[in-house]
């Protein structure tokens, strides 16, 4: 997996955008890896990503964020430093997860989709991880827990501190 | 999961626990133990059997024999003649005549071993995925040899059909038909998809094979495109299944260097390239016209149909799509024969289907089994009981798009004719398995905000109809509800199938349409009483 350029100012959007265009060849085919790429290697896919990809492969910046905003692991918007996602799916629903949704939305006190104040987190709710056998599971940024119960909550974000 | 020798259900119903069937489990436990085959032999209770007079029955697989009323005096002598000797002891066997009701279907099904049967995961965890070598040892790309050199695409599609392999994706349409339309499409240029999109809630089968064994794919790919004269094929692989990308990006390079992919396979003038295209997360992209849009770097929202993708898919050429399940019976049908696939199962549904089994039971994980196993002997046997002795009020198949069945269906065998007639969806293989403590309306919530957040918006009755429906499940769980809200859904849960574009919203009515079937008495406790029997729903009076 490709590793998240670490946050900040010094992130050079044009550089990474260019990279990802140039891995792929800039064809129009491989829009969804160039735009993976990117949302790897940023966190999420910035406006001036979008404004090279749309000069440099002569595709409508309305066009890039109707396919960038369809699918749900892209980002359009700045995400906190850590991404949660949580399985809403029924299989982690019925094992238990319902009561681990609630607290990590309590633990953190933001909402689905938010950002916490200070860009730590960002939570989001997701279909199946495909990992359901151990249900209710989550993922912080690339790694799974699973059999989650909610006292373990507390214990598994300040490792992320 | 660990296999065993013989299986010993006892009942624990009611009415067999007032007879003792608490001891006799005990004593089966010490007595199996003190002839140390406890390794050998697994032993489960199994409810819901119902009352009869041979209560309490201790029902012994793989034969199947039935022995009762089982007394705990009687256990010492079962377990040396049966279990130990492996003799019949025929004297404790329950009268036929006084086996009735849900019993009577264990002695149908003798000799129809529940056992695991792997075909399509028969690699899976005894080889090293990222070694080819490994592969070929454990006679990886036989197959591809024999039909390059010894069959024409004609043939390759023959033993295909003559197998009765059906799609594993969910729909069941024959494999061999599909392969026909593709290679009788007109058109020079042919490609080849492998629906690996795996999204369905509850399913991860996809994920295993393409983990365990990568090499299989690669291969029964190559021998379908040479069937149907395709030259390009591409994965279509969700993009959470990094691990799986990696492997087979690998797996990939390995047959290209070893020149089963390429220019001149195996120097017959077949030429095949494969590619691995990652989706980025979206439930819809596991409709085939939407990952072919993907595939094109587009919004992955489906085009209507007909055309069909066999004859204008990728690029609006002919394509065959077939899903990771299917493919991977392909090369052991064509090692083994059509006759040999055709042993296992049922004379509709041949061959083996891989669940998952899922939710309130005691073991769960996945399983290779043959077509035509009961939900009873899943949970039985396999999934070793309901958890906490809490009892089995309803499973969830084939993920949110599948059926949701009451125990009274329990026995039905799980191939697609049966579960057609039953009007039951076999769907991915999913088996969410849930106890008295699930609420209905609460699940069918769940079910439908996952289509509500899935929907790609394009049609109407999808978008707005799975949003409505949320509404007033939401309204319903409050104590919000209003007797004709029931009327409405019903009717929301058949626009949704005889409107919607594509196979999301047309399934999406169905949890609608099964909790009102077969549970409509605790929907309606919500409303008229404002309880919810399970306890569940909040009930606190907020609309939505």
């Amino acid at each position: 997996m490709t590793e998240k350029v670490k946050q900040g100012p010094e992130i050079n959007v044009i550089r990474i955008t260019d990279n990802a265009i140039d891995q792929f060849h800039a064809k129009r085919e491989e829009l969804i890896p160039i735009l993976m790429e990117i949302n790897q290697k940023i966190g999420y896919i910035p406006r001036e990503a979008m404004k090279e990809i749309s000069s440099r492969m002569r595709i409508p910046q309305s066009q890039l964020y109707s396919v960038a905003s369809f699918y749900h692991m892209f980002f359009t918007k700045k995400t906190g430093s850590h991404v949660i996602k949580f399985c809403e799916s029924a299989p982690c629903h019925v094992a238990g997860g319902r009561e681990v949704w609630e607290s990590i939305q309590e633990q953190l006190r933001i909402g689905p989709d938010e950002t916490s104040p200070d860009e730590k987190w960002t939570l989001i709710s997701t279909s199946c991880l495909g990992v359901c056998a151990v249900g209710p599971v989550m993922m912080v940024d690339d790694d799974i827990y699973g059999n989650l119960t909610p006292d373990q909550i507390p214990d598994i974000l300040a490792k992320y501190e | 999961m660990q296999t065993t020798r013989s299986m010993v259900l006892v009942s624990s119903d009611p009415h067999s626990m007032d007879k003792g069937a608490e001891e006799v489990f005990q004593k089966l436990s010490e007595q199996i133990k003190s002839f140390k085959l406890q390794n050998e032999i697994s032993l489960s209770k199994v409810s819901d059997i119902g009352r009869n007079d041979a209560s309490p029955l201790v029902i012994v697989y793989p034969e199947a024999i039935i022995y009762g009323p089982v007394r705990p005096a009687d256990v010492p002598y079962l377990v040396e003649e049966h279990l130990y000797k492996g003799r019949v002891a025929s004297r404790l066997q329950a009268p036929t005549k006084e086996l009735s009701g849900k019993i009577a279907w264990i002695s149908a099904r003798k000799g129809t071993l529940p056992a695991e049967q792997r075909i399509v995961m028969q690699r899976a965890g005894l080889i090293d995925p990222d070694s080819i070598e490994d592969y070929i040892i454990h006679d990886g790309y036989q197959a591809l040899g024999k039909v390059l050199s010894e069959m024409s695409p004609q043939d390759v599609i023959t033993s295909i059909k003559d197998s009765g392999l059906r799609g594993r994706g969910g729909a069941g349409f024959p494999t061999g038909l599909k392969w026909d339309f593709v290679a009788n499409a007109e058109g020079e240029k042919k490609y080849i998809i492998c629906n690996a999109d795996e999204s369905e809630p509850g399913t991860f089968k996809d994920r295993l094979i393409l983990e365990g064994d990568p090499h299989n794919i690669i291969e029964s790919m190559a021998i379908a495109a040479y069937a149907v004269g395709a030259d390009e094929g591409y994965i279509y692989i969700r993009g959470e299944y990094m691990l799986a990308q990696t492997r087979l990006l690998k797996a990939i390079m390995q047959a290209k260097d070893m020149g089963f992919l390429g220019g001149n396979i195996f120097d017959s003038g077949f030429n095949f390239t494969l590619h691995i295209h990652g989706g980025a997360g979206a439930y819809i992209c596991g409709e085939e016209p939407a990952f072919i849009e993907s595939i094109e770097g587009k919004r992955g929202e489906p085009r209507p149909r007909p055309p069909y993708p066999t004859t204008n898919g990728l690029w609006d050429k002919p394509t065959l799509v077939n899903n990771v399940e299917t493919l991977a019976n392909v090369t052991p049908i064509i090692r083994n024969g059509s006759d040999w696939f055709k042993s296992f199962g049922t004379p509709s549904s041949t061959g083996t289907k891989v669940y998952t089994i899922l939710g309130n039971v005691n073991v769960t994980g996945l399983i290779e089994v043959p077509m035509g196993i009961t939900l009873r002997e899943v949970i039985s046997i396999y999934a070793q009981g309901m958890k906490n002795e809490s009892s089995f009020k309803l499973a969830q198949t084939g993920g949110s798009s599948g059926s949701i069945i009451p125990a009274s269906l329990q026995d039905t065998p799980m191939d697609y004719d049966s579960f057609e007639k039953a009007g039951v969806s076999m769907g991915s293989g999913a088996l969410l398995i849930c106890s008295e403590e699930t609420c209905v309306v609460d699940l069918a919530k769940v079910l439908i905000n996952f289509f509500r957040k899935e929907s790609c918006g394009k049609c109407n009755p999808c978008r707005i109809g799975n949003q409505r429906a949320y509404q007033m499940l939401t309204n319903i769980s409050e104590g919000l509800g209003k007797m004709d809200d029931l009327d409405k859904l019903d009717e929301m849960s058949k626009w949704l199938y005889e409107m919607s574009n594509c196979g999301l919203g047309q399934t999406a009515g169905s949890p609608l349409k099964d909790i009102l079937h077969h549970f409509r008495a605790e929907v309606e406790a919500h409303i008229k009483l404002k309880v919810c029997p399970a306890g569940v729903c909040p009930m606190s009076g907020k609309a939505y």
